[in-house]
């Protein structure tokens, strides 16, 4: 089996939401995805990357980790936070449903990665973090 | 993200450039709403043919000025949507709120 994998760490700054994306995009390039593949999985990295910023972190800023693995044509992308975490995880992952309105959230950011990537789990403790893990076997590979 | 505004029949047009995510959505918001007071313009067309990438923030940004010019009676439309981003139009049903256009041109007429 082919296997690859990295970790990054970065501050949770909103213009770091751009290069997380970036970089997995530019990890998953090995399995030469399709421009449709890529795109999803940018935007799933998105918006599990900004909830940890927004959500996770509350604009205080602490670290966010991205942790992606190839296992032949799988990728496996975790998202991690270690800030607020979530009471109510089925609540949380409810299309529309956000905590935050007065953000303009559209609570549509879990239905998102749900729709573009294969799987998506998701495991929060108040108070210690959340860890969010999607998996996306490429087609094309 | 740089966006570039024009106005034709009474009608703000909002030519995004770049990408739209929640880095770039509270700038947008802000030159967007000011625009808006601006002019007291009701009806409002969104372009994106120059928007590469779009999360749910994006959506957000949308729904906000749509609920914004919805007290003045006001329309929204959007036109180039690239298909990754229709399809996020899609999964929250903002096609049910506003409409989607050929071109900036159809949407004028249509507003
Ligand atoms: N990393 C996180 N830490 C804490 N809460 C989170 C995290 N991710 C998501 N949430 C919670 O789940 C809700 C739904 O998330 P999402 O579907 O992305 O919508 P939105 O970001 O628009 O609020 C958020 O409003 C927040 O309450
Ligand atoms: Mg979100």
């Amino acid at each position: 089996m082919f296997k690859n994998e990295m970790k990054l760490e970065f501050p949770s700054k909103s213009v770091n939401e751009s290069f997380a994306r970036v970089v997995v995009a530019a990890f998953a390039s090995q399995l030469d995805p399709t421009l449709e593949e890529l795109s999803d999985v940018k935007t799933a990295v998105s918006e599990a990357v900004t909830n940890a910023i927004i959500h996770g972190y509350e604009d205080a800023e602490g670290i966010v980790t991205l942790r992606c693995k190839i296992e032949d044509n799988k990728l496996t992308i975790e998202v991690e936070d270690n800030g607020k975490g979530i009471e109510n995880v089925e609540l949380a992952r409810q299309p529309l449903y956000t905590s935050r309105p007065e953000l303009e959230r559209s609570g549509m950011g879990f239905t998102v990665m749900e729709t573009f990537m294969d799987s998506v789990e998701v495991y929060s403790e108040l108070g210690k973090g959340t860890k969010v893990i999607m998996t996306k076997t490429f087609k094309s590979a | 993200m740089q966006l570039k505004f024009s106005v034709e029949d009474g009608c703000l047009i909002v030519e995004m450039h770049g990408e739209l995510d929640h880095h770039s959505a509270e700038g947008a918001r802000i030159k967007i709403d000011n625009k808006i007071e601006e002019l007291g313009i009701n009806k409002l067309i969104f372009d994106f043919a120059g928007v590469n990438f779009m999360d749910s923030s994006g959506i957000g940004v949308i729904i906000g000025r749509y609920k914004k010019l919805k007290d003045y009676d006001g329309k929204v439309a959007v036109v180039n949507l690239k298909p990754q981003i229709k399809k996020i139009f899609e999964l929250s049903g903002l096609f049910k709120i506003l409409s989607e256009f050929e071109s900036t041109k159809e949407a004028l007429l249509n507003l």
